[in-house]
């Protein structure tokens, strides 16, 4: 019996341990995720902006699905404005009110929704200037330029013969142009052709659009290529000036099951567009005019509205007749982001499926221009040798290379999207210097400048497309986030988690000073030349034109005039124009009329904007200020009276004891 | 420097007109969500601020106590107050023609009376805007005053309100002083002569 116990003694302690090991392998790996302990420092003081302090930073970022641009402080990472831009806003009645519908307008007709990608700010001499963002549409291909003097969207361009304007809108040095490369081939004119006719229907366009001194885009010429998808740009700059450079993949032109079958060519293209000498070709008339159908739509800050126009015809130049225009440089593997250096001389193409990561050299490119060194000619294009272009490679740096963007010591930042980190190289060694993880997934990443010639390389900011675990859970939906990083020494460090809207997929980072002393208070009122304006209390009435009614109306602390209308019926289409007589900084006055199909308005100061409002049914309908203007807010509200339709009701509209009318 | 006491009167004489070029008077509304403050300038013709629409805004705040709107149409003595220092400036110079102690003196006193009568008329305004309040304002403060300093600073309510005389009014009383300077400099010289 003794025997017994003994073995059944041991045997226990070998289960037991068993277990235990077995407990022990049910453990997931530490990955270090636990933010406390990747802190270095004082992370919390160097993020931290006093209440009523500034920031140092802006940084705009695009809303990816949610179509719009959001603009947040760094370092602090906090959220002050979301800007409008391809989708309807009922906070501020963007695309609900008669003056932004037409902004919104394309050959589609009214399109309410976009994908806002990559946001651009305005360059001069190479340095972002604080005049302008710009940023694409990806669906309905469009680009949108918000003037920064108000944080409004002012203007979007359609772009014709693309399908997915995703290579967009990358401004050159002095932004002479911002650009547009079709993601998806299309046929081109379109057509009703078979798909698997591809290769021989589809192109790919890239498209220069003029930007002039007072903003505003026009289309100056396309180039037609291959139908490859061509997914993002960016300009030279410096001795590179002059040129913009564009990724391709899907260089095997294919139409179905793109993951497998545009991912087999060991090298895709980085197409070179030399856009001066397109300038020569356009000014010898090397281009044929072709009937094209685009809206260009342009918010007007004097009559607070916007207009739309379509343009019926577009300038093409094709490779073949054009020698010298376009070069095709072999870049391994479906490169993602083109990131061109400080200096202009290194152009990255960011191979996302290869393990390297491939820097071109643009005195190289030119040499091999020059001794005519061509590997083939594509559709016209010639193709350049790679090894005759490249001019460095960092050697397994990460897994899925996306995009970089530099600092202001010659170092470069590479996303790798599939081992969710940032690396950091030194431009010229190639050799990696340093790399921290992302939570989780990192796309894009931005730094200040970190585009132009001079990056104000402080702050890094990672945008991650996966959050899991990283913030409280909202449900299946959780946001995407953005990790602010110290950049200011040899190491990385991570200062900073916060989420954003939408989808980043790019942000565009400067110092407040360049924007904050230019920013406007109120629209000074003696401007207005809104066709619907009214000037004063005294002017404000109402007006019949058979069945549409015309609402002169004012706002101003704290009452409407008038605020009493009767003589409205039913089967009316009444506007309310709505003019803010304020004009003091940071009193707009909202208006909200019961069973609006709308949305409110959202007018500032000095500003008019109208409301279409269509009563349905007989009674008395309130309206009221829905931005919190005063102490006696609460109090500014009116009355709407809905008469059935054949009533002799008369029209009527006061304010306090007056009453007009006719 | 013979000359000496009539150059003043000539400076005196310019030193009123710069009235039509600066701000006689100076009114700030300081308050946290004003954190430039609001600041109206009285000029002897019209009412300014620093911007267009300060006046506006001014008259903004204070009709939720029920006081008047400040209309520089509706103030007589936007009109005539030109009037009044162009005829002041026109008698210096003749004071300075004539070149006599007396009429320098008499200029000088003639100063100070008008700019006390004037300082005056701005008390009676300020105390009509603040204390003549509608009786249907929708705040009522029971005791409440809200004229402003005639000169210096107040609490009305939460904000703080400065009155202080601006360019214009300060350049206007250094020749009142510089008339009584050329007096005495003036009479200096003829007795020692």
């Amino acid at each position: 019996m003794k025997f017994d116990l003994l073995i059944f003694k041991k045997t226990v302690q070998a289960l037991m341990f068993g277990g235990f090991m077995l407990l022990f392998a049910c453990q997931p790996p530490s990955t270090g995720t636990g933010s406390a302990g990747v802190l270095a420092g004082d992370a919390a003081s160097a993020v931290y902006v006093a209440p009523g302090e500034h920031d140092e930073f802006y940084s705009f970022m695009s809303g990816g699905f949610s179509g719009q641009v959001t603009v947040y402080g760094l370092p602090s990472g906090r959220l002050f404005k979301t800007i409008p831009v391809f989708s309807v806003d009922g906070e501020k009645g963007y695309g609900f009110n008669e003056e932004t519908k037409p902004l919104l307008n394309t050959s589609y007709g009214f399109v309410p929704w976009d994908d806002a990608h990559h946001p651009e700010l305005s360059q001069t001499n190479g340095n972002t200037d604080g005049r302008w963002l710009f940023i694409n549409g990806n669906n309905t291909p469009r680009i949108a330029r918000i003037d920064l003097s108000v944080f409004e969207t002012v203007e979007i361009i359609e772009i014709p013969n693309s399908g997915g304007n995703h290579s967009s809108p990358f401004t050159t040095e002095n932004t002479e142009y911002v650009v547009a490369g079709t993601r998806f081939g299309v046929p081109y004119p379109q057509k009703d052709v078979a798909i698997n006719s591809y290769a021989e229907n589809f192109k790919g366009m890239l498209t220069f659009i003029k930007v002039a001194e007072n903003g505003e885009m026009d289309i100056a010429f396309q180039v037609l290529l291959p139908a490859f998808d061509y997914d993002l740009a960016h300009s030279g700059k410096g001795k590179s000036h002059g040129w913009t450079f564009f990724t391709s993949y899907n260089s095997e032109e294919k139409n179905t099951l793109l993951e497998v079958s545009a991912s087999q060519n060991d090298k895709d293209f980085i197409a070179a567009v030399n856009w001066k000498k397109a300038e020569e070709y356009i000014a010898q008339g090397k281009f044929k005019e072709v009937p094209a159908n685009y809206a260009h739509n342009v918010y007007d800050e004097h009559t607070h509205t916007a207009t739309s126009t379509m343009k019926k015809t577009v300038k093409v130049l094709i490779p073949s007749e054009c020698p010298g225009l376009v070069y095709f440089l072999p870049t391994p593997k479906s490169p993602h982001g083109v990131d061109v250096d400080p200096t202009g001389e290194y152009i990255v193409g960011n191979g996302k499926l290869s393990a390297d990561l491939t820097v071109h050299s643009f005195s190289k490119m030119l040499t091999a221009i020059e001794n005519e060194a061509f590997e083939k000619e594509i559709e016209g294009v010639p193709v350049l040798k790679f090894e005759d272009v490249v001019g460095g490679v960092v050697k397994e740096p990460g897994l899925g290379p996306l995009h970089t963007e530099f600092d202001n010591k010659g170092n470069a930042y590479t996303t790798f999207f599939i081992s969710s980190e940032v690396v950091k190289w030194k431009v010229g060694t190639w050799e990696v210097l340093d790399r921290v993880p992302c939570y989780y997934s990192v796309g894009h990443l931005m730094i200040p400048g970190g585009d132009s010639k001079n990056p104000q390389g402080k702050y890094l900011v990672a945008l991650n497309k996966i959050t899991k675990d990283r913030y409280l859970p909202t449900g299946p939906e959780v946001c995407h986030s953005a990790q602010l990083y110290d950049i200011s020494g040899d190491k990385m460090k991570l200062l900073l988690d916060f989420p954003t809207m939408g989808e980043p997929h790019y942000a565009q980072g400067i110092s407040a000073d360049r924007i904050a002393p230019k920013s406007r208070k109120i629209y000074p009122i003696e401007e207005n030349r809104h066709p619907y304006r009214t000037m004063g209390e005294k002017e404000s009435k109402v007006v019949r034109e058979g069945n549409i009614v015309h609402v002169y109306m004012t706002s101003i602390r704290s009452h409407f005039s008038p605020d009493n209308i009767e003589g409205i019926k039913v089967g009316d289409k009444v506007y309310f124009h709505l003019t803010n007589l304020e004009q003091d900084y940071d009193v707009p006055h909202g208006l909200s009329v019961m069973g609006a199909n709308n949305a409110e308005l959202l007018v500032m100061p000095g500003q008019t904007e109208t409301l279409l409002w269509e009563p349905q049914r007989v009674g008395v309908y309130p309206f009221y200020c829905t931005d919190f203007c005063s102490a006696l807010h609460q109090e500014m509200q009116g009355y709407i009276r809905v008469s059935p339709a054949g009533a002799t009701v008369p029209l009527k509209w006061s304010l306090g004891e007056e009453e007009a009318e006719i | 420097m013979k000359n000496l006491p009539r150059i003043l009167m000539i400076i005196a004489a310019f030193g009123v007109l710069s009235l039509f070029v600066f701000p006689m008077w100076r009114i700030s509304l300081y308050a946290p969500q004003y954190p430039d403050g609001v600041t109206m300038y009285i000029y002897i013709n019209h009412i300014g601020g620093t911007s267009p629409g300060t006046l506006q805004n001014v008259n903004i705040l204070n009709h939720y106590v029920g006081m008047k709107m400040i209309e520089p149409d509706s103030i007589p003595e936007l009109v005539y107050f030109p009037y009044v220092v162009g005829a002041l400036s026109f008698l210096a110079l003749i004071a300075a023609a004539i070149n006599r102690s007396k009429w320098f003196l008499f200029w000088g006193i003639l100063f100070f009376v008008l700019a006390a009568f004037g300082l005056y008329d701005f008390y009676l305004w300020e105390y009509d805007y603040g204390s003549n309040l509608s009786p249907t304002a929708p705040i009522k403060i029971p005791g409440a005053s809200f004229q402003p300093p005639l000169i210096g600073r107040k609490v009305i309510l939460n904000f703080v309100a400065d009155s202080f005389p601006h360019t214009g009014g300060i350049l206007a009383g250094i020749s009142g002083v510089l008339a009584f300077v050329a007096w005495w400099l003036k009479r200096q010289s003829k007795s020692h002569a």
